[in-house]
């Protein structure tokens, strides 16, 4: 007991005092006399260790950060002038372009669409597999497995290929059945997002007993409908926001399906005026970059809060 | 005391009076078949859902890739593959996806090492690095395409910079180069290392290297013995994974080439286009094909390697 306690509180006398700690050491036990090496050895590689990450970290967030401060960089001088300018931001904020000669109707047709895209994938995506998941949780290992399986095959099969096989699909759709709006995408993006909202889910299904809520509640008399609205979504909130946070990302980076599908969305329009005005587009890319990080630091506060209020 | 006592034996008196009937084995069959049927049902629109939007088109891919232009049966769409071009398209998708996944997986993981060593695991640096990252590897390929052009392009800040502070000119042409890819590649690679090997990393318990060292091991014995061997199998099969993410990719190289088909995905995107004519349709199939067979190689071994590590575990 005694030998326990005086080695756990060692390193921690080594850190403060680097001497005492050494006479301590020598004074106090004999596992501490056994230790192959003295402490000045463990702080010298601890000293180590923090060059070595600092060096990597900085050299890794320099390679990840610098063309993003270029990307800023270039929004705000025009290239060929060399003239200093905000005007990229502000053909952006006020949705008029013509002080830069650029046709901004393009941008919006393709940002509305990929927001209602987002809204829409979203809600497909929740309605198909949280009751899904949920019953095959709670009733049978096999199906769930199935499902698991089925839910991370778009992770081996590219978008591109599903593209060349949603083609003739896309095309008798948007002949007979519906139309050639781009909202219609939703149906191949709620395939894309589906390995990523799986995995969001599962955890959080894995996290709480779904079983002994779910008999609880039904022994209380509670109906299935009532059951999943009033106990096991505001358990699952958190993934349910993550698995749709993930999906909002994915959603607004998507460009292979649109484009070659020819339908409009933002990464389309992004290419598309990145044609005629590089620098409008190249701040709308680094707005959207901006709205993503947003979007899952915000994540993780909404996560740390409830995971804060779960605690008390 | 007593009180609760008296309830209590009343309860168990009052269960001795009204007995359960014992449940007879015909109704228990039929309803727990009516709650497998019942499970079955609530998943139908799931699987349903994905046949229509995930094993259909997989299935048009694969026997378009076998049928002619009348719709029978052939191999001729296979022999376009052995074509030179076609060849170099795959040539080059895999070399640059092998190089982009050799120093994403690399940098990714020393990485997420510095990250880990030394710092708690709800630190601030890592939970703004960790949400930095999952964008960065989301980070759709058009902007992506931009970020570059809006560095090194002909026009680029690094561009102007280098050649007023060197007087170095910047190639062009480096952007559509095989190293220009690979860098460009490499960008999204090196934060999704970081994401699916942080876990791996953090995993490991500073426990087992006191234990090294206890046993009089150094710092190079504690990698080769302990640390190594229990880290392989992970870093393996992320590499695997970020191979078969670069081989797939499209939208970057859509973005920066416009006309040449250098890469697999853009040959395919050149064979959609050409819908006039039919052999085209075909040939987009079995580029598609091959594609699928290539990722999903990769991915099964990467399954593979992962199951080996959990054995251990």
């Amino acid at each position: 007991m005694a030998v326990t306690h005086a080695s756990s509180a060692m390193p921690k006398r080594n850190e403060s005092s680097g001497a005492d700690g050494a006479a301590v050491i020598g004074s106090t036990s004999a596992t501490a006399q056994a230790a192959p090496k003295p402490p000045q050895l463990r702080a010298a590689r601890i000293r180590r260790q923090n060059i070595i990450k600092t060096v990597v970290l900085s050299l890794t967030m320099l390679f990840l950060f610098i063309p993003l401060a270029a990307m800023f960089l270039f929004t705000v001088r025009h290239p060929l002038s060399g003239r200093w300018s905000l005007d990229a931001w502000r053909a952006i904020f006020t949705g008029d372009g013509s002080s830069l000669g650029a046709d901004l109707t393009v941008l919006w047709q393709g940002l509305g669409s990929s927001l209602g895209l987002c809204a829409v994938t979203v809600a497909l995506m929740l309605a198909l597999m949280v009751p899904t998941m949920v019953i095959v949780h709670i009733r049978s290992r096999r199906l769930e497995r199935a499902i698991e399986w089925v839910a991370t095959l778009p992770l081996t099969i590219p978008a591109i290929v599903l593209v060349v096989g949603l083609g003739p699909i896309y095309r008798w759709l948007s002949a007979d059945l519906l139309s050639t709006k781009p909202i219609w995408l939703c149906f191949a993006y709620v395939i894309l997002v589906m390995p990523f909202a799986f995995r969001a889910l599962a955890v959080g299904l894995n996290s709480i007993d779904v079983k002994t809520l779910v008999e609880a509640s039904r022994s209380l008399g509670a109906s299935w409908p009532r059951v999943f609205l009033r106990v096991l979504i505001p358990n699952l909130w958190q993934s349910i926001l993550s698995a749709s946070f993930i999906s909002i990302a994915v959603v607004l980076g998507e460009y292979t399906v649109a484009s070659l599908l020819g339908r409009m969305n933002l990464q389309v329009a992004l290419y598309q005026l990145g044609q005629s005005n590089s620098q409008i587009s190249t701040a709308m890319s680094l707005l959207a970059l901006v709205f993503g990080v947003i979007l899952l630091v915000a994540l993780d506060l909404i996560s740390g809060a409830m995971r804060r209020s779960k605690e008390q | 005391m007593s009180s609760s006592n008296a309830f209590s034996t009343q309860g168990a008196a009052v269960a001795r009076r009204t007995p359960i009937p014992p449940p007879s084995a015909l109704p228990a069959v039929v309803s727990r078949h009516r709650k497998e049927l019942g499970t079955l049902g609530v998943t139908v629109p799931f699987f349903a859902y994905t046949a229509c939007f995930l094993l259909a088109p997989t299935l048009i891919v694969v026997f378009g890739a076998f049928s002619s232009a009348d719709g029978g049966f052939t191999l001729a769409n296979f022999r376009r593959l052995a074509e030179p071009n076609t060849l170099a398209a795959f040539g080059t998708s895999v070399l640059v996806s092998v190089l982009s996944a050799l120093i994403g997986s690399m940098v990714g993981a020393l990485a997420s090492y510095a990250l880990v060593i030394g710092s708690r695991p709800n630190g601030l640096a890592r939970r703004l690095i960790g949400a930095i990252s999952s964008v960065l590897a989301q980070f759709g390929g058009v902007m992506l395409a931009f970020a570059f052009i809006a560095t090194l392009g002909i026009n680029g800040v690094g561009t102007m910079l280098l050649q007023q502070l060197f007087g170095l000119t910047v190639n062009p042409n480096w952007l559509s180069s095989m190293p220009g890819l690979v860098t460009i590649y490499s960008y999204f690679q090196i934060p999704l290392m970081i994401i699916i090997f942080l876990p791996a990393v953090d995993s490991m318990l500073p426990q087992w290297r006191e234990a090294a060292e206890s046993l009089g091991g150094d710092t190079w014995q504690y990698w080769t013995r302990v640390a190594g061997p229990i880290l392989a199998p992970r870093f393996v099969s992320s590499f695997l994974l970020l191979f078969a993410n670069a081989f797939s990719a499209y939208a970057t190289a859509a973005a920066l080439f416009s006309q040449r088909s250098i890469l697999v995905p853009l040959m395919i995107q050149g064979a959609m286009r050409n819908e006039m004519d039919v052999n085209q349709q075909g040939f987009a199939q079995v580029l598609a094909f091959a594609m699928v067979v290539v990722v999903a190689l990769a991915m099964l071994l990467s399954h593979a390697v992962e199951r080996r590590a959990g054995r251990w575990q």
